[in-house]
């Protein structure tokens, strides 16, 4: 069997399209009817709570699950009838730490690359290896290494192919402040070298300082995809914290016509999200009114976060969020 | 540190031909198991030649000056074709179903499934992998064997054919059984009340001709015994059944099981 060479035509087309790509189990439809696209060198952040179906777009992407219906293509190729292309092309992280423990790190490392029909490049891996600062680890097998030293082989691993799109689930999920903006850095410079990557993140600033769009998913269902600024913009209301004396057991009935709600954490705290300068004003007459003493106010502008809750709401409810 | 090779990173890719090896999946998964089997080698292969030699022990030395079921040959000489066979059987289906097994049970099968590995690359490297394990556990149970008796091998060849036939056979039975089983009792199982009483059962430690009826024409329907006869007619010279017969009873469930168990593979969902 000869080995197929990628055409600069091939690479040249969308890295990624789904239409109309659904996926049932028995008579639960977990994802319905998705269709989406990422551009050449795009971050794309795929966005939902819990349950949302966005690890199953990503193994229906990925290979791992089959789709019930719909299309899925990888730089054109049918992600079912040329599966060996298009996942050629594919470089995935999974959430869950899943290295197999019989090799250790560098052997691992100099083989992987083989599965995806793709010699192992000396030159590659050993850049890999310096930016993930794996060097010190290369003779340890996976259950000596670290949580955070696991994350970075698994991205490694990812990498070590080369592809051409990069699908990162939750990369940076369970890992400490400083690793996390060492990878998004390490992604930012695969991004640089023409990478696109599709992303799924809990940390919603991350998701907003990356993504260049934001496709949001709620109960299975593309709720918005749009790029990030327009997205947050779509939120016009202000945000305001208001930090109470005296804790509160409930919110007030004089508050409760504005849109509001109590700290989950800390029930010292009063959170508002309103539309005009004029509600403000409103609010904090209704709070003297009520006679509660007032400790500090912040006023803030629409987040990514807020834009998760929003349109969680506006599509049936959210079952999770952190 | 990061960022600081940005150019190397972007030159590197640039540089770099994308191209597909439709081979090397296939070599690759076939190394990383081989790899495993040497990093485990006191598991693999130290301990199942130990546990043969000690059946050739006792069968050998302690009662096989006393026993004789064969004409012109020891009990010794009867039972190493049967034990050497047996050695090859537990140790092909042991490593594939214990291999796959654990990448299902860790999780770590789903690195396989994203990659272009198609499901015959995957059932071809684990059952080469299995196949290379059987028969270096086969041939160094032989080496052993010498110490306490010498087999004519009239017919070396067909014995060959007889041992990849059933390493590859019971190499499929290890995909199988580690696709089904979703717990170590459930691979325990298939090994102890399946394989080892088919052995058993199917000749190894006396000829089925001796059995009174029926048990002699019901063992008959145990394909193990056509496996057994047949290796031991290659290595002996003697035996009650073609070896034939019992080439085509073996390859013909061995090609069922490789046709089961590659539709099992190309199930993705069952492997998770």
């Amino acid at each position: 069997m000869k080995p197929y060479q990628f055409s600069n035509q091939d690479l040249q087309r969308t890295p990624l399209t789904l239409s109309g790509v659904s996926k049932t189990y028995a008579d639960t439809t977990v994802v319905e009817n998705l269709s989406f696209s990422i551009q050449p060198g795009e971050i794309l952040g795929l966005l939902g709570p819990n349950g949302a179906g966005k690890s199953t777009t990503i193994n229906m992407i990925a290979g791992v699950i089959p789709a019930t219906t719909g299309r899925i293509e990888v730089f054109g190729f049918d992600s079912r009838q040329e599966y060996q292309k298009s996942r050629r092309l594919v470089g995935v992280m999974h959430q869950e730490p899943i290295i197999e423990q019989y090799l250790n790190v560098e052997q691992s490392l100099k083989i992987h690359s083989g599965y995806y029909g793709v010699a192992d490049d000396p030159v590659w891996r050993k850049l890999i290896v310096e930016q993930l600062e794996l060097g010190p680890h290369l003779a340890k097998r996976y259950l000596k290494l670290s949580g955070g030293m696991r994350r970075r082989f698994m991205i490694a691993k990812t990498l070590l192919h080369k592809p051409r799109l990069l699908i990162l689930d939750e990369p940076t999920a369970g890992v400490d402040v400083e690793l996390r903006e060492r990878l998004w850095s390490f992604v930012r410079e695969i991004n640089k070298a023409g990478i696109s990557v599709l992303l799924t993140t809990h940390y919603l600033e991350e998701a907003e300082q990356m993504c260049d769009r934001i496709a949001f998913m709620n109960m299975g269902k593309l709720v918005a995809l749009e790029e990030t600024k327009k997205l947050i913009s779509r939120i016009d209301k202000q945000k305001l914290r208001v930090e109470l004396h005296t804790a509160l057991r409930e919110m007030p009935d004089e508050l409760k016509s504005f849109d509001s709600d109590l700290d989950e954490e800390d029930s010292h705290f009063l959170n508002f999200s309103l539309e005009s300068g004029a509600e403000v004003v409103a609010v904090v007459s209704s709070l003297e009114k009520i006679g509660l003493e007032v400790l500090n106010v912040t006023l803030t502008q629409p987040d990514l976060e807020d834009v998760f809750k929003h349109l969680s709401r506006e599509s049936g409810g959210i079952k999770g969020v952190r | 540190m990061l960022g600081s090779d940005s150019q190397s990173i972007k030159d590197i890719y640039a540089a770099t031909p994308v191209a597909y090896k439709p081979l090397l999946p296939f070599w690759t998964l076939l190394k990383k198991e081989i790899l495993r089997i040497c990093s485990v080698a006191v598991q693999t292969l130290l301990v199942p030649v130990t546990t043969v030699s000690l059946y050739l022990l006792v069968f050998g030395v302690s009662l096989g000056e006393r026993v004789s079921v064969m004409e012109d040959f020891s009990y010794a000489q009867f039972v190493v074709p049967g034990l050497l066979l047996m050695g090859i059987i537990q140790n092909t289906f042991g490593n594939v179903s214990s291999s796959l097994f654990m990448a299902r049970y860790l999780g770590y099968v789903v690195d396989y499934l994203v990659t272009p590995l198609s499901p015959m690359a995957m059932s071809l490297a684990y059952t080469v992998a299995a196949m290379v394990r059987g028969l270096v556990v086969g041939i160094a149970i032989l080496f052993v064997s010498l110490y306490f008796c010498e087999l004519p091998w009239p017919a070396l060849g067909s014995a060959v054919a007889m041992a990849l036939a059933v390493s590859f056979l019971f190499s499929q039975l290890g995909i199988i059984a580690a696709i089904y089983c979703n717990s170590f009792d459930g691979l325990s199982i298939f090994n102890n009340f399946l394989i080892l009483p088919a052995i058993y059962l199917g000749g190894l430690f006396y000829p089925v001709s001796m059995l009174p009826q029926p048990w002699a024409s019901i063992s008959k329907v145990n394909p193990l015994f056509y496996m057994i006869e047949g290796f031991r007619g290659s290595a002996l010279g003697n035996s009650d059944v073609g070896f034939l017969v019992c080439y085509l009873i073996t390859i013909s469930f061995a090609l069922v099981l490789f046709v089961w168990a590659t539709i099992l593979l190309k199930k993705r969902g069952k492997l998770q």
